[in-house]
């Protein structure tokens, strides 16, 4: 195990390591849900709590069940089998308890289930040798920055919408060219701490 | 070898721990339970098992709440009072909804989920809708693509409605069509007849339901109806009455004319019915008759196109430019207007341009 602080870890998965705007994951929810504040909200916090808790789960699933049986190399399977049991698991406990928190988070779960940045993190916790903590952290951090970071789009795509674009950059194609602005102006961070 | 049964095994396990889960959460959390459905204040309580949404369970005990769009939450329709139970207004449900409406508890019967006893309250003629079996006892040949259909009831054997109202006519699968589909017909039979039904169906060419009619359907066939349903009957007032109808949309028309001679009514009705040549004209002996019994009543038939050999006398033109041709002189009268889409906008903007309030144009457009 790598000897980081897990509060550093969480700062640099929301800033310095961004997981949507340095490893660009997550992109198809991405754009398509970032065309509202209110909605990217929505999705954002499901996000948020869907990688928290996916990244602690395929954490003990991993060290517990897969490499006691010698079985690392069916890592990518059982993670997208548990994130998958997971996510449906909460759309039905959200929507015995609240159907507003139902109509406002449940219908973005089903997309946060091929979104690969849950993937992604729980993959990358594995690659860098992360122990429960430090994962729990990173999950949390790269939930949160995934969330600001489509937040922060869809605040700016609120704006261009008022605007002229050019025709042929309409739509999509400007949302792509502000992403990969916004990816720049995040890399202003990565001075700040460096954690792989 | 050994290696690949532990693998099997871990990771079956796996997957079958992740579904025992699943299982025991679809059985438990999402399960509601059965729960009451208290209507009209103890009118009527339906047990049924939660979980299911408002409408279909009503739908399903044969409360049929109006509906168009079934149950996606993008017609509006399905209104009803929840008085308790029902949870928060959800956003789907808002822009359906006034304000004044939600204050009054009224929620989209299709967005709400039972999950919990509910009280609730609907207009009490929606019990009056209802399935009937029906045997068809007439099909009369009106015109060269009109049919008249005669149902008596069979089970339940009466029908209350009034008379105006449409009912929905169950097309069962039949030559290449596959599935069963709903059309809605408007009744031309009065409401003081209670043990049959009559429809006039105008064939359009491909159509499913009435390709049915006209070519498939016999006399003495089953056929299945659910109704009444609308808001399309005469309102009472003194005030004098212009009827517009083309085609099949004279079948509300001729109970309403027919009910209105039953009650020897001396209120004054003009029936403007629009076709395109003398083939296309029907019921002409019925509404000479019905103009004996009602001293106020008068038929107008007016042809657009009149064949050379028609040697037609009457109105000519467009239904809207014979109405047109009656100038303001309508404006104090109610308007009721039956047919397609098309020919009621037109004659809606003929009647408003001419001083007719919105208020007093009832109308049932066949789309
Ligand atoms: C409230 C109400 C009352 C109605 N009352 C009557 C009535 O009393 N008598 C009557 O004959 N019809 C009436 N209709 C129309 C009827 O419900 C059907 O729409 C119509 O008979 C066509 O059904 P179909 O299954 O044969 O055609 P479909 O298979 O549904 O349609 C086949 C094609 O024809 C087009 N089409 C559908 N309807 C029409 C139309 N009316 N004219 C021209 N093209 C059309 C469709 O767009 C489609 O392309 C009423 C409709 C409503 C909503
Ligand atoms: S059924 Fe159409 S909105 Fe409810």
């Amino acid at each position: 195990m790598v000897e980081i602080n897990p509060f550093v870890i969480l700062f640099a998965a929301i800033f310095t390591n961004n997981i949507l705007l340095s490893n660009y994951l997550g992109m198809c929810s991405f754009l398509a849900v970032s065309r509202e504040v209110k909605a990217s909200y929505g999705l954002g916090f499901a996000v948020i709590f869907v990688m928290t808790a996916t990244t602690a789960l395929n954490w003990l699933v991993y060290f517990y069940m897969l490499v006691p049986a010698g079985l690392e190399h069916f890592w990518y399977i059982i993670f997208i089998v548990v994130i998958a049991a997971f996510v449906q698991l909460v759309e039905i406990l959200i929507e015995k308890i609240s159907p507003v928190l139902y109509i406002n988070l449940g219908i973005f779960l089903p997309l946060i289930t091929v979104n690969c940045a849950i993937m992604g993190a729980s993959l990358f916790m594995i690659i860098r040798g992360y122990d429960f903590l430090q994962s729990v952290a990173y999950g949390f951090g790269a939930g949160v920055g995934w969330a600001l970071a489509i937040v922060a789009m869809a605040g700016i795509r609120q704006r261009i919408a008022r605007s002229n674009v050019p025709a042929p950059l309409a739509g999509a194609g400007i949302a792509l060219i502000i992403a990969g602005i916004m990816s720049l102006a995040f890399m202003g961070f990565s001075g700040m701490i460096q954690v792989q | 070898m050994i290696e690949v049964f532990i693998s099997m095994g871990v990771i079956g396990g796996i997957g079958a721990i992740l579904a025992v889960v699943l299982e025991l959460a679809d059985r438990y959390i999402a399960n509601y339970g059965e729960c009451a459905v208290d209507i009209n204040d103890g009118t009527r309580t339906l047990t049924v098992e939660g979980g299911g949404s408002l409408l279909g369970s009503l739908v399903a005990e044969g409360i049929f709440i109006p509906s168009a769009c079934g149950g996606r939450g993008s017609c509006g329709y399905c209104k009803v009072k929840i008085a308790e139970g029902g949870g928060p207004v959800l956003p789907t449900e808002t822009s359906w909804l006034t304000p004044q409406e939600q204050k009054n508890n009224m929620r989209l019967s299709c967005q709400v989920k039972i999950r919990e006893d509910l009280k609730i309250h609907i207009p009490p003629e929606l019990f009056l809708i209802k399935e009937y079996r029906g045997r068809v006892t007439r099909i009369t040949t009106l015109t060269h693509d009109i049919k008249e259909v005669r149902i008596k009831l069979l089970e339940p054997e009466a029908i209350e409605f009034q008379t105006g109202q449409y009912m929905q006519l169950t097309v069962p699968e039949y030559g290449d069509v596959e599935e069963s589909v709903y059309r809605a017909y408007s009744l031309s039979s009065p409401s003081f007849e209670k043990d049959e039904v009559e429809f006039i169906i105008r064939l359009v060419p491909e159509g499913i339901c009435t390709t049915w009619v006209h070519q498939f359907l016999k006399e003495s066939d089953e056929v299945t109806v659910n109704g009444p349903h609308g808001e399309f009957f005469l309102r009472d007032s003194d005030k004098p009455v212009i009827m517009i109808a083309g085609g099949s949309g004279l079948a509300p028309f001729k109970g309403m004319l027919r009910d209105l001679a039953r009650q020897h009514s001396t209120r004054k009705v003009t029936f403007f019915f629009g076709a395109v040549s003398q083939r296309d004209l029907y019921h002409r002996e019925l509404m000479a008759e019905l103009e004996k019994e009602l001293p106020n009543f008068k038929f107008v038939p007016a042809l657009s196109k009149p064949a050379e050999e028609d040697r037609w006398q009457g109105e000519t033109g467009l239904i809207t430019d014979v109405v047109g041709r009656l100038g303001e002189d309508i404006a104090g009268s109610q308007a009721y207007l039956c047919g397609s889409p098309g020919m009621i906008d037109a004659c809606i903007a003929v009647l408003t341009k001419n001083g007719m309030p919105q208020a007093e144009i009832f109308y049932d457009k066949f789309s």
